[in-house]
């Protein structure tokens, strides 16, 4: 395969001479999946701890919803954000429809279920270990809620780094919500897609590669950052 | 608060039992657990003194009778006893963030919370290893360390479930020692062992339990010389209770 061996010679002299197209595309893919998964992480890291600590009506509806969910086709959720923010829509008035704020949205529930579902399942061991101790030193529900977030931290990483690989890696979201325009919402995965129904699969493949390198880096670097602090906590 | 002028003790079991699975691990247990000398629960392994143990503490619900503190408040008498486990269960940060932790539940001001937190763990003699993380210390420093914890927030009462097992002899003295001095500075000791040894050294009182029953209730002296039962007998001259 020829186009292999191009796309790799292609990959690595758009990244040599540090094409300013290039740059300026991952550099919106890197923003709106980083801003969705800290936004997913925000509220799926406390929901999933809820959902495994406290015992609420619905709560396993919420768990099978949440299981359910990490699977969620991001085209069916581009869709439901399109249809939220088109102008007719209930949320139209905010005119986010093809900016990077819609596609961080839908990503960003994208994202969710899978930090939380994670995140529950963490927690829950967790709890098993702490729960008596816990409540011997009086701590109200509140409070252990944090306090297991915060010892499960190492562990929790992992959950926010497969929501950030579900983020950078998806294409069919944020190809509806932001429409793939150049100079403004353009990403890696919609450019991949572009390029190969133009008939450029050389590039394609090369920024393929820069993709799934990028995404190979982000992972490396924070677990061997966990692996240090976890190495010093035992 | 007005809480605070009167005592969490006596504690009141009255006809309390437990069942787990169909099986009855706790049986009609009365007794009062009043402030003074420590109370130490004997009995050989699975005679229920864990179990009495957390259920005093609230950790467990009686599945018959009634235990009752002086007090009703419930958040009160949740804040104003502690326990330490046989397993210490450390949190994954510092050890003094360890000891901090239960003030910091309290809504304590930092600096207060790190003040006492120091002082704690100078008197369990582990100012030393302060920012050391709690969970790389040997066993026997996480013991004393959760035993700081429990102590920082001046309980009234102190519950320890067989706080040594496990431990060499220079770390279940340090502990002995640091327990003698929670006594001393006015917290109710009830305590778990299976150790004769150290029953004798630490005891006011001791509660003989055998097989979820309280077989003998007497003060540490007369136990030990004229043991009233002969599970209690045995025990005490060393055979095997079963």
């Amino acid at each position: 395969m020829d186009d292999f061996g191009h796309a790799f010679a292609l990959a690595f002299e758009m990244i040599a001479r540090l094409d300013a197209d290039l740059l300026e595309i991952v550099g919106l893919s890197l923003q709106v999946s980083l801003s969705a998964v800290g936004l997913a992480a925000l509220i799926g890291l406390p929901l999933g701890a809820a959902v495994a600590l406290f015992r609420f009506p619905g709560r396993v509806a919420v768990a099978a919803l949440l299981n359910a969910f990490m699977g969620l086709p991001p085209v069916v959720v581009g869709l439901i954000v399109y249809l939220a923010l088109s102008r007719a829509g209930p949320l139209g008035v905010l005119g986010l429809l093809f900016t990077p704020a819609a596609m961080i949205v839908a990503q960003c529930l994208l994202v969710i279920p899978i930090v939380a579902a994670l995140t529950a399942q963490t927690v829950a061991d967790l709890y098993e270990e702490y729960d008596e101790a816990l409540r011997s030193l009086a701590a109200r529900p509140g409070q252990i809620l944090g306090t297991l977030l915060w010892d499960g931290r190492h562990s929790l990483l992992t959950a926010v780094l497969a929501g950030f690989g579900r983020a950078i890696a998806e294409v069919g979201a944020v190809m509806i919500v932001g429409g793939n325009i150049n100079h403004a919402t353009r990403v890696m995965t919609t450019a991949i897609a572009l390029e190969t129904s133009k008939g450029n699969l050389a590039l394609a493949l090369g920024l393929g590669v820069i993709l799934i390198a990028l995404s190979l880096t982000i992972n490396l670097v924070a677990l061997t950052l966990r692996d240090a602090a976890r190495a010093q906590h035992a | 608060m007005p809480d605070t002028i009167d005592s969490l003790l006596p504690l009141e079991l009255s006809a309390v039992g437990f069942e787990a699975g169909g099986e009855c691990l706790i049986h009609d247990l009365s007794f009062r657990i009043e402030a003074g000398p420590p109370s130490i629960v004997l009995g050989p392994n699975g005679a229920g003194k864990s179990l009495l143990l957390r259920l005093c503490h609230g950790l467990i619900e009686p599945s018959a009778g009634r235990i009752g503190w002086a007090h009703t408040n419930r958040a009160t008498i949740r804040c104003r006893q502690a326990m330490v486990f046989q397993r210490p269960v450390l949190l994954r940060r510092s050890a003094a963030a360890n000891v901090a932790y239960p003030l910091r539940l309290r809504g304590v001001g930092r600096r207060d919370r790190e003040s006492r937190a120091a002082q704690a763990l100078s008197r369990a003699g582990l100012s030393e290893l302060a920012a050391r993380p709690a969970r790389v210390l040997s066993s026997g420093e996480q013991q004393r360390l959760a035993i700081a914890r429990a102590w920082v927030t001046e309980p009234e009462v102190l519950f320890l479930d067989e706080p040594t097992s496990n431990l060499d002899p220079a770390a279940t003295r340090a502990i002995e020692e640091l327990i003698l001095a929670i006594h001393r500075a006015g917290t109710k000791i009830v305590m778990t062992t299976h150790d004769l040894g150290q029953a004798r050294r630490l005891a006011g009182e001791v509660l003989f339990l055998h097989h979820g029953r309280l077989l003998e209730r007497s003060p540490a002296a007369d136990f030990f010389a004229r043991p009233q039962t002969e599970e209690a007998t045995a025990f005490i001259q060393g055979d095997l209770v079963i």
